[in-house]
């Protein structure tokens, strides 16, 4: 395809005679400048001949380059890596969170998913702990202070002994992987009808719970790392909404072995405590 | 002015010199490390496990992040693996092989003494990391599992399925969290550094801006240490995440720090092609591929079939024919450069002809659709996302695409700068790769920079300056530095022009890759330091920045993109100069008969560190010169 610009230098597609059908779309976008009350506000011209072929955030800098020829300003969205590992980005699009296509973050999507004509509603995570500080960014820093009450092993730089000689067996390790896939976009707290952060929070946990290197610490960091969780979020009542959100399909399971170690911490803990 | 530069590498056999210079330098006692001051710009693979580590010895450490969270650097995006020379499969392994590899992988361009540092420290990774609970594979009997990467004959790549680089990411960033916890390291997320202060010829902190309020504040410390990663972002189109940028990187070497080898890039071959005009970023597919997958073009280039309806006869599997012994294994630049010339013949497929095929068509007959899926299903899955084509059926569309940079600001063998107290880590600097890295090579330097080297080149440095204090932020030096930030931001957002910082970055890209990509000659580079500077020219007339100083992404591009335009120019200067082609730097003049990459060790052996002379002058070229006492200089050949 190639490409013409016109003269406030905003690219638009030419209607070459190979280019592939571009669809129009109706794009609502909650636009919310720092301080001030947030509103849904309808692009109709900007949103128009879309390419396929475009990830939802391409299209999204498609309208933002319009816009900022108009002399308006570009709405504010998260991204990075835009493939779909580093977790940055994420919307709510039409209700649900990343869009429609399952196990894929908002970066992964494409608008071939989408038709012509139709119109798309994108917002912002919505939960208490996700402060909004402009248009489609919200502040996630309550998942480094959950991170920072115990989601770690204490290993000194240079304490650690030969690698082979902990033992880890195949299915731990992977299912320890399976829960470190998390991508900590904050999807299943957008989800969660009460913005619980129980699926983000058991991910992690079991990744080092499981692990025999992460045994020494396992119930303190069990009560440290949930409470803090209690702190900002809401609670979990197994609606499920966040592993359907997930983008790397995390299972729900986790959230059932978290809450297993939280009561063993409880019993666990106080023996501990007794001792002294 | 800069005298010789002295790498300060230690005396005596290689194998003794880090053991040596650990024992020679000086240290700081546990009791007076919180009488230090240290400050951390970046939190990828090097920042965090430096801070993780100086945090643990009891410095006051003060890290920075661009992001919202230290855990989405771009370091989580690598997917193969990590190398360590720990020879757990026993198959000729060992800490003199890993420096050999890499030492010739990096075309004779690197500085043995760190390389072969790096390797000796890469047996430590392993072990720090699995202590943490990095979950690498694992064999049935719960050891750790191995596999192989390319320009090694050796299975020494240790990997958590394709995330490697998250995993390992993770593991630096949790206990770094550990340590901000306990108070040793405070964290500053959403603040970006603009500037680095020096005052006499010394760092001594940097000037930040909160991204999230716009406000310009000043931080002083005993030493800083840049781990900012790469400058590929200069091309627009790389692999590189989107925000990764050179600033802090340029901010520091417009202060007096050299930039070393500016022109060697990593350009990667196997990528998904562009789609379209408004690509934003291209997407790696892993170099494994390439042990099932056969790169081929059509023999016409007139040929619009689909490529199940070209018979074998007229189909050109380029790499096969050239270097029949390693085939489509050839190391990373060859690969690439083929790709282009087979695209610059006209013969690209797809519907831009923008591309080569993988095809996996051979590999389904001989092992069946199964088999393939378990070695490379999430690769196959996020190429069906991508493209929604199932390559399965249909061949690969693969091109090669910007994405490692092994320049870098010019260090010293314990990462220091010319410019005392300012420490450069992981792909920041340019020590150890050369003109080419090997795969699995950058996770291994970036954290044996961070865990392992920088504690002990830190205390030396510092053990000098106990009973000082910190220069004080109400210093000129440091008012100055933030009224220079403040006029940036404030005439970026006053030009209001009529193009978007995205136009004039994608016009940079085009130039950087049509004269300073793949292939690289004289008349092209000439053009370039005519194009760039006017489009710098019109950049800072021209461009339009909306809004104001709070939470703007726009400006944020605009100060990176201003930066990537000086950057770019010196990239090409040094294009320029350099008349031989290594590694990632091909210079058309420079090649055998076969058109393979020539070397010229006689006049181009040394490490070209450039020193800013001021906005509008001729940079100045220092060099530093490189001895291969204990790997043989010679041609590679993959014939």
């Amino acid at each position: 395809m190639t490409v013409t610009e016109n003269d406030l230098g905003a690219p638009a597609p030419s209607a070459g005679g190979d280019a592939q059908p571009t669809m129009d779309i109706v794009l609502h976008v909650w636009r919310q400048a720092p301080g001030q009350e947030g509103r849904m506000v309808t692009y109709v011209d900007e949103a128009k001949d879309i390419s396929p072929e475009m990830s939802f955030l391409e299209m999204l800098d498609i309208v933002n380059e319009r816009l900022i020829a108009k002399g308006e300003e570009p709405i504010a969205f998260e991204h990075d890596c835009r493939e779909g590992i580093c977790g940055s980005c994420g919307m709510m699009i039409n209700g649900q969170a990343h869009g429609p296509q399952k196990g894929t973050a908002t970066c992964q999507l494409h608008m071939r998913k989408f038709s012509d004509g139709d119109e798309i509603y994108v917002e912002p995570w919505r939960a208490r702990a996700f402060p909004v500080l402009r248009d489609l960014i919200v502040d996630r820093q309550a998942f480094d202070r959950i991170i920072e009450a115990g989601g770690y092993m204490t290993a000194p730089t240079g304490a650690a002994p030969d690698a082979n000689l902990i033992l880890v067996p195949k299915e731990v390790s992977d299912a320890a992987m399976d829960a470190a896939a998390c991508i900590g976009c904050g999807a299943c707290v957008a989800a969660c009808p009460n913005s619980a952060a129980q699926l983000f929070t058991s991910a992690k946990l079991q990744h080092l719970n499981l692990l025999p290197q992460g045994q020494a610490e396992r119930y303190t960091r069990t009560v440290h790392m949930v409470e803090t969780m209690e702190s900002f979020f809401g609670s979990c009542t197994n609606h499920g909404e966040c592993e359907e959100a997930c983008p790397k399909e995390i299972s729900i399971d986790f959230i059932a072995y978290m809450n297993r170690d939280f009561v063993k911490a409880q019993i666990k803990n106080r023996k501990l405590a007794g001792q002294q | 002015m800069i005298g010789e530069l002295s790498s300060h590498v230690p005396e005596g056999p290689i194998e003794d010199r880090w053991t040596q210079h650990k024992f020679d330098m000086k240290l700081v006692a546990p009791n007076n490390r919180r009488k230090f001051e240290v400050i951390i710009v970046g939190t990828g693979l090097a920042g965090a496990s430096a801070a993780a580590t100086l945090g643990e010895q009891g410095y006051n450490v003060r890290v920075f992040t661009y992001h919202d969270s230290p855990r989405r650097a771009h370091s989580i995006a690598a997917q193969g693996g990590i190398n360590a020379a720990k020879n757990y499969k026993s198959d000729g392994d060992s800490v003199f092989r890993l420096f050999y590899d890499t030492v010739k992988g990096g075309d004779f361009r690197s500085r043995e003494s760190n390389v072969y540092r790096l390797a000796e420290e890469s047996v430590n990774i392993i072990d720090q990391s699995v202590a943490q609970g990095v979950p690498f594979a694992r064999e049935y009997g719960g050891l750790l599992d191995n596999r192989s990467f390319g320009g090694a004959q050796v299975s020494r790549t240790f990997y958590a399925r394709g995330q490697t680089g998250q995993q390992l990411l993770l593991g630096a960033y949790q206990q770094m969290m550990h340590q901000v916890a306990l108070g040793t390291v405070t964290l500053h997320t959403r603040t970006e550094m603009l500037d680095l202060v020096v005052k006499d010829g010394v760092a001594c902190g940097i000037v930040v801006r909160d991204m999230v309020t716009g406000q310009v504040t000043s931080h002083s410390a005993h030493a800083v240490l840049l781990c900012t990663g790469g400058y590929g972002n200069v091309f627009f189109l790389s692999t590189n995440a989107k925000y990764s940028n050179a600033t802090a990187a340029w901010r520091a070497h417009r202060r007096g720090a050299l930039f070393a080898n500016p022109c060697y890039t990593q350009i990667h071959p196997t990528c998904i092609p562009a789609s379209d005009e408004f690509q934003s970023k291209l997407t790696l597919m892993s170099e494994s591929l390439r042990n099932d997958g056969r790169i081929w073009v059509p023999a016409d280039s007139d040929d619009k079939r689909s490529p199940d309806q070209i018979p074998e006869a007229e189909r050109d599997y380029f790499l096969e024919r050239k270097y029949p012994s390693f085939g489509n294994l050839v190391p990373r630049d060859v690969a690439s450069r083929n790709a282009k010339t087979a695209v610059d013949q006209g013969k690209g497929v797809g519907p831009l002809k923008n591309g080569v095929y993988l095809d996996f068509g051979a590999a389904v007959d001989r092992v069946g659709e199964d088999t393939i899926r378990e070695r490379y299903g999430n690769l196959f899955d996020m190429y069906e996302r991508i493209t929604d084509e199932d390559p399965y059926r249909v061949p690969m569309r693969i091109y090669p695409a910007v994405h490692y940079t092994m320049g870098g600001l010019w260090v010293d063998y314990n990462l220091m700068s010319n410019v005392p107290g300012l420490f450069v880590l992981g792909e920041a600097n340019f020590s150890d790769h050369g003109a080419n890295r090997l795969g699995a090579s950058a996770l291994m330097q970036g954290l044996a920079d961070g865990y392992f080297v920088i504690s002990y080149t830190l205390a030396n440095y510092l053990a000098g300056l106990l009973g000082t204090a910190p220069v004080p932020t109400d210093d000129p030096a440091f008012a100055q530095a933030e009224t220079s930030v403040g006029d940036t931001v404030a005439r970026l957002l006053s030009i209001n022009g009529t193009r978007s910082v995205d136009h004039f970055h994608r016009e940079l890209g085009k130039i950087m890759w049509e004269h300073c990509g793949m292939a690289r000659n004289q008349a092209g580079l000439e053009k370039a330091l005519t194009e760039i500077p006017a489009l710098r020219e019109e950049f800072w007339k021209d461009v339009r920045v909306l809004g104001g100083a709070s939470l703007n992404q726009s400006l944020e591009k605009a100060t990176r993109v201003a930066d990537f335009f000086e950057l770019g120019e010196l990239m090409v200067r040094d294009a320029l100069h350099r008349e031989e082609s290594c590694g990632g730097h091909f210079r058309e003049e420079s090649q055998t008969e076969e058109g393979e990459a020539l070397r010229d060790d006689e006049h181009f052996a040394y490490v070209g560190a450039w020193e800013w002379a001021g906005k509008g002058s001729e940079p100045v070229l220092h060099r530093e010169h490189l001895d291969f006492d204990y790997v043989k200089l010679t041609q590679r050949s993959y014939k």
